[in-house]
C-alpha cells in the first residue's frame, strides 16, 4: 500500500486538466504515443468539443522513480463543471491528494477555489501547479502570488509546467509521490469502497468505479450497497487502465471497477458504500447524499408520433446519467412529453444535445424551473417541479424556494456591476474577500431561480468575461410567488408559464413578450402576445401579419426558383409547433429566456 | 383531360436603361444586337423537337426590352418560330413594349410583322416615381402609348402597374388604377414592389437613400385594386392578372396550368411536362455556346413530389384551382395527403372547392397564395418512397 498514490486535478475548465492528464499517461508510458486521441480522458464526443469533463472517470498509471522504485498511481478526474459539485466532492474524497492547476494566462478562478477548499476540508495534500508557462501571455508572478495567497504555501513548492510541451510534468510526478501520503486502511477489516463514478456500457450493464478504505472486494462474492440496501454478485473486479483489467481482488488503499450485471446506472448512486454481504462493515462511508435534480423543464418531440422514441432516448441517456430523471407530462400546446429534472442549466443542454448527437432526436425545451416548496393549508407541502402544478392561490398557506451560495471571483472594477446583477437577482452578498490587489471573491445567497434566467450571460458581459462562477445548494426560503401566464391570441400557453417573484413579475412579463414578438415569425394574420397573472394582463405585444410573398413578379415561366424558395420556407415551417393558430418555432420556448 | 397547348417565350436580353427593381437578365449594351439575333435564330432551329410537334398557340416577347428592338429582327425572329414549328393560324403573339418605343411608324411595323397584343410597361403615372425607378419614358408618354396603340387597332393591350412602393400615395394609386379602367384595355397586371438581391433597389436601402417598402401598405393597395378592377368588370384569374371576359392572356395562364413551353435567348426557362430547363443568363457566353453549336442550359427532372409541389403552388394563383385530375394522376397518396393538409385551410374559410372540383384559394386570400401553398407543400424525405 506504501506504494500506492490516488489523486486527483483540480482546475477550471480550459485550463490544461486534460492535456496534464493525458501528459502523464504518456510519461508514465500507460498510454504510448500512437493511441493517443487528443485528451484521453474526456471520452464523450461534447466533452472534447466544449473542452470540459461531464463526468469523471479514473485511470491507473505506473511510474517509475529515477531509483528504480515503481508506484501505482490512481488519476481520479473530476467534473469541470459547477452543476456536478457533488459528484466533484465524491472524486476528492476518494483522493489523499489533489494537483491544483492554474493556468498562468487565466489566473484562479472561482471554480478552483471552491474545489481547492473541499479538498482542503478532506485533508488532501495540495501540489500547486502553475500551468502553460510556455504562453506569451502567462503572468508567472502574479498568479505565483494569487496561489501563495490561497494556500500559505513557500514559492518553491510550486510547480511550473506546460502540458503543451510536457515541461514540468516530471516534477509533478516526483511530488506526487513524494508529497502525497500513502493511503492508509486495513486489507483484512470489513470492506468498505466508496462509489465516486459509474458508467454505462451497453454489452456489461452498469461498472462502478470505488475507492476502497478498508478490506478487500473478490470477484466473485456477494456485495451489498449500504445505502441503497441492494445486493449484487461481483461478476468481475478490476483495475482501470487504457482498458479495464480484471484481477481476482483488490485491497485497501486501491482504486477499481466492478461489474454486477446492474442494467440501470440509477441503481448505483454516486457516494455509496459497497461492503461485502457476509461481513458488513458497521457504518458507510460519510456524506452521502442522494442528489436530487434542481432544474425542471418539459422536454417534447417536435412532432408528437415521435413521443415513444423520446421516450426510448431518455431510457437510455439515464443509463449512463443517473441524475437525469424524468416523468411524462402532457402540455395543451405540447402535447405529449416529459418533465425531466437535471442537476443545473449546462445539465439540461448537455442532454438537449446528447439527445439530438446521439439520438438524432430533436426536442422542444419548455420554460425552465427550480423545485419549489409549497405549502398547502390542507394536505402540507407540495413539492412544485412545474409552474401548472401550483395550487390556486388561495389554498396555498406559503411558498418556499431553493436558495444556492455562489462565489464570483472577479477584477475589483468589476464589483459594483456584479453587485447590481446580484441585488437585481434578488442575492445578498454575505462576503468578500481580496485574494489579491487584483483578484476578489464575492459570495452571495442567491435564489437558484435567478439564475436559472440569463445570469451566466449577464455576469459574463458585465465583467468583459473576468468573473468566474460557481455555486453550492444552500437552504429553501420562503418567497413571494406568482405564476406568469403568456397567451398566444387568447391562448394561454402552458409550456411558457413560469413562476416569478411577485415584485418581478411586470418587468419580466414585458421582456418575455418582447422577446417572443422577435422569435415569432410574422404569420397571415395578426398575433396578440399577453403576458397575464390570473385574470390580469401586465404586458402585450402585437406581431403584425406577413404581407410579403406573393406578388413579386414571377419571371417567363420562372416555376422553380419560386417552388424551391416555398420548399424552403416548409422547411423551416416544419421546425416549427402549432399553438392555436399561432406556428411558433420550436426554438422559441428556450430562446425566450434569454433575455438582455 | 387538359388540353395540350404549347407556347414559345423568346427573351430579349437589352434594355436602353436599367429599372432600379428589375433583377431580370438584360444588357444595356447593345452592341452585340446582331451576334444575339443569329445566336437565338440558331437555337430556335436546334430546338425544333422541344415541344414534339404540339401546336403552337402563344408567341411572348419578353425581356429586357424587346420594343427596342428593331423591328425586322422581331420579324427575323418570329418566321425562324414559323419555319420550325406547328403555328395556329390565330396563335397570340404578344410583344412587350416600353411606351417610349411606341410611335405610329413601330405600331404598324409590328402589326404587319403579326403582332398581335401588345404589353405596355406603364408602371405608374407619376413622373417622380417614374424618375426614382429610372424608367425610360415619362407619365405623359404612357398615356399616349395607350391612346396610339390603340388607334393602330391594337384592341388586345395589357398595361403593367406597380404598387406597395415608396412614394406612392393610395390616392396616386386609385387614380393609376383608372386611368387604365378609362382607357379601355382589355387587361392589366399588377405587381408590388419586390427588392430583389443584387439591383440599384436593394443597394439605394442597403445605404438609406430609399425606404423598404411597406407590406402593409403593399396589401392595401393589393385590396384596393382588387375591389377597383373587380368593379370594372375585370375577372382577376391569377393574383397578379386581371382580364375582361375572354381577354386573359393565353401565354401566361399557361404558366400555371402546366402548358408546355419552350423559352428562346439567355435566361430563358423552357417546360416539357417533366423537366424544366433555363439558358445561361449571360449574353457573351450564350452567343458563344450557340456559335459552337450548343445550347448553354440547366435542367431538372421533376419528381412526383416537386410536381405536386408546383401544382399546388400555380394552382393557388388561379381561380382555376389546384388541378385535381393532374394531382389524380400523380397517385391516390397525393390526393389524400393534399385533402388532409388543406382541410385546416378550408376550416379557416380559405379554400374553397370551385365549380371545376378543385381547390382554389377565395380572392381575399390571394396575397397569401405564397404562404399557404408552402404549408401544403411536401417536403419530408421519409414518406417520398411511398408517396412516389
Amino acid at each position: 500500500m506504501k506504494n500506492f498514490r490516488n489523486f486527483c486535478v483540480i482546475a477550471h475548465i480550459d485550463h490544461g486538466k486534460s492535456t496534464l492528464s493525458d501528459r502523464l499517461l504518456e510519461i508514465t508510458k500507460t498510454v504510448s504515443m500512437r493511441d493517443m486521441k487528443a485528451q484521453t480522458l474526456d471520452n464523450m464526443d461534447i466533452e472534447r468539443e466544449r473542452g470540459i469533463t461531464i463526468k469523471s472517470h479514473a485511470i491507473q498509471l505506473y511510474y517509475t522513480r529515477p531509483n528504480g522504485e515503481v508506484f501505482t498511481l490512481n488519476l481520479i478526474d473530476t467534473p469541470g463543471h459547477v452543476d456536478f459539485s457533488y459528484e466533484v466532492s465524491r472524486s476528492i474524497a476518494a483522493c489523499e491528494g489533489a494537483l491544483l492547476l492554474v493556468d498562468a494566462t487565466q489566473g484562479i478562478q472561482a471554480q478552483t477555489i471552491s474545489n481547492l477548499y473541499l479538498a482542503i476540508e478532506h485533508n488532501l495534500e495540495i501540489i500547486p501547479v502553475l500551468n502553460k508557462i510556455d504562453m506569451p501571455n502567462a503572468m508567472v508572478e502574479e498568479v505565483t502570488d494569487q496561489i501563495i495567497d490561497l494556500v500559505g504555501i513557500p514559492k518553491s513548492d510550486i510547480i511550473l509546467a506546460s502540458g503543451k510541451t510536457g515541461e514540468g510534468v516530471d516534477k509533478i510526478l516526483e511530488a506526487i509521490v513524494e508529497f502525497i501520503p500513502p493511503p492508509k486502511g486495513d486489507p483484512a477489516a470489513p470492506l468498505q469502497a466508496l462509489i465516486f463514478d459509474s458508467v454505462f456500457n451497453s454489452f456489461r450493464g452498469v461498472i462502478a468505479y470505488y475507492r476502497i478504505f478498508n478490506g478487500t472486494i473478490k470477484k466473485g462474492e456477494k456485495v451489498r450497497f449500504v445505502n441503497t440496501g441492494n445486493e449484487y454478485h461481483a461478476d468481475e473486479v478490476g483495475v482501470l487502465q487504457m482498458s479495464q483489467v480484471p484481477k481476482n481482488e483488490l485491497s485497501a488503499g486501491n482504486v477499481g471497477y466492478i461489474i454486477t450485471g446492474i442494467k440501470e446506472s440509477k441503481e448505483i448512486k454516486v457516494g455509496d458504500t459497497i461492503t461485502v454481504a457476509a461481513h458488513p462493515c458497521k457504518e458507510a462511508i460519510k456524506g452521502f447524499e442522494d442528489v436530487k435534480p434542481m432544474v425542471f423543464a418539459g422536454l417534447y418531440p417536435i412532432q408528437n408520433e415521435d413521443f415513444e422514441d423520446l421516450r426510448d432516448s431518455l431510457e437510455k441517456l439515464q443509463l449512463n446519467d443517473a441524475s437525469l430523471v424524468y416523468e411524462p407530462e402532457t402540455s395543451i400546446a405540447l402535447g405529449f412529453g416529459f418533465r425531466c429534472g437535471f442537476l443545473g442549466m449546462l445539465h439540461l443542454e448537455i442532454i438537449q444535445e446528447r439527445l439530438s448527437r446521439e439520438f438524432n432526436q430533436e426536442v422542444i425545451t419548455t420554460v425552465p424551473n427550480v423545485s419549489y416548496r409549497a405549502y398547502t393549508k390542507r394536505t402540507g407541502l407540495m413539492v412544485i417541479n412545474t409552474p401548472n402544478d401550483l395550487p390556486d392561490p388561495t389554498m396555498v398557506d406559503y411558498i418556499e424556494e431553493p436558495y444556492i451560495h455562489a462565489q464570483v471571483i472577479t477584477k475589483p472594477e468589476y464589483i459594483g456591476a456584479i453587485m447590481t446583477l446580484a441585488l437585481e437577482k434578488r442575492g445578498n452578498l454575505t462576503h468578500q474577500h481580496y485574494l489579491t490587489t487584483t483578484r476578489v471573491e464575492l459570495s452571495f445567497d442567491l435564489p437558484l431561480a435567478e439564475i436559472v434566467f440569463d445570469f451566466y450571460d449577464r455576469l459574463k458581459s458585465i465583467s468583459r468575461g473576468y468573473a468566474s462562477f460557481d455555486y453550492a445548494p444552500k437552504d429553501y426560503r420562503k418567497s413571494d410567488l406568482v405564476k406568469l401566464d403568456i397567451l398566444l391570441n387568447g391562448e394561454p400557453v402552458d409550456a411558457l408559464s413560469s413562476l416569478v417573484h411577485r415584485e418581478k413579475a411586470d418587468a419580466f412579463g414585458r421582456k418575455i413578450c418582447a422577446k417572443l414578438k422577435e422569435l415569432i415569425p410574422k404569420q397571415q394574420f395578426v398575433i396578440a402576445i399577453q403576458a397575464a397573472i390570473g385574470a390580469k394582463v401586465i404586458a402585450r405585444e402585437t406581431i403584425s401579419a406577413m404581407r410579403k410573398d406573393v406578388t413579386a413578379k414571377c419571371y417567363g415561366g420562372d416555376i422553380t426558383r419560386k417552388r424551391k424558395l416555398l420548399e424552403k420556407q416548409k422547411e423551416g415551417k416544419k421546425k416549427m409547433r402549432q399553438i392555436g393558430n399561432v406556428d411558433v418555432p420550436q426554438k422559441t420556448f428556450f430562446e425566450v429566456l434569454k433575455l438582455d | 383531360m387538359f388540353a395540350l397547348v404549347a407556347g414559345i417565350y423568346i427573351h430579349i436580353p437589352f434594355c436602353r436603361k436599367a429599372c432600379y427593381y428589375c433583377n431580370f437578365h438584360f444588357s444595356t449594351s447593345f452592341q452585340i444586337r446582331e451576334e444575339m439575333i443569329q445566336a437565338m435564330l440558331k437555337e430556335i432551329s436546334l430546338q425544333a423537337a422541344y415541344l414534339k410537334n404540339q401546336s403552337i398557340e402563344t408567341i411572348y416577347f419578353g425581356g429586357g426590352t424587346p420594343s427596342a428592338l428593331p423591328t425586322e429582327n422581331l420579324q427575323q425572329l418570329l418566321e425562324e418560330v414559323k419555319t420550325n414549328f406547328k403555328v395556329i393560324g390565330d396563335a397570340e403573339v404578344t410583344l412587350e413594349a416600353n411606351p417610349d418605343d411606341i410611335t405610329v411608324e413601330s405600331l404598324k411595323q409590328w402589326k404587319e410583322i403579326g403582332i398581335n397584343r401588345l404589353s405596355i410597361g406603364i408602371q405608374a403615372f407619376q413622373d417622380e416615381l417614374l424618375t426614382n425607378w429610372n424608367r425610360s419614358h415619362s407619365s405623359a408618354q404612357g398615356l399616349s402609348a395607350i391612346a396610339l396603340a390603340q388607334e393602330a387597332g391594337f384592341g388586345n393591350i395589357t398595361a403593367d402597374l406597380i404598387y406597395g412602393g415608396p412614394g406612392l400615395t393610395d390616392e396616386d394609386w386609385l387614380s393609376n388604377i383608372q386611368r387604365l379602367v378609362d382607357s379601355d384595355i382589355p387587361h392589366i397586371s399588377s405587381y408590388a414592389l419586390t427588392v430583389e438581391p443584387n439591383t440599384v433597389l436593394a443597394h439605394q436601402i442597403k445605404k438609406g437613400t430609399s425606404s423598404e417598402p411597406d407590406d402593409e401598405l403593399a396589401n392595401h393597395q393589393y385590396e384596393i385594386l382588387q375591389a377597383k378592377l373587380k368593379e370594372a368588370g375585370f375577372i382577376q384569374y391569377e393574383v397578379s392578372n386581371f382580364a375582361k371576359p375572354g381577354m386573359e392572356s393565353k401565354h401566361n395562364k399557361n404558366y400555371w396550368t402546366g402548358a408546355h413551353y419552350l423559352g428562346i435567348g439567355p435566361s430563358a426557362h423552357s417546360f416539357d411536362g417533366v423537366s424544366r430547363q433555363w439558358n445561361i443568363a449571360n449574353n457573351v457566353k450564350y452567343i458563344k455556346a450557340l456559335e459552337s453549336g450548343e445550347i448553354p442550359f440547366e435542367k431538372e427532372e421533376l419528381t412526383k413530389t416537386q410536381q405536386f409541389n408546383e401544382l399546388v403552388m400555380t394552382g393557388l394563383r388561379t381561380s382555376m384551382g389546384i388541378d385535381a385530375q393532374r394531382i389524380a394522376i400523380l397517385g391516390e397518396s397525393y390526393t389524400s395527403y393534399l385533402k388532409s393538409e388543406i382541410q385546416y385551410h378550408m376550416d379557416q374559410g380559405k379554400i374553397v372547392i370551385n365549380a371545376e372540383g378543385n381547390y382554389s384559394l377565395k380572392p381575399a386570400y390571394y396575397f397569401f397564395a405564397d404562404g399557404i401553398a408552402s404549408d401544403l407543400f411536401f417536403v419530408e424525405a421519409a414518406p417520398e418512397t411511398d408517396l412516389s
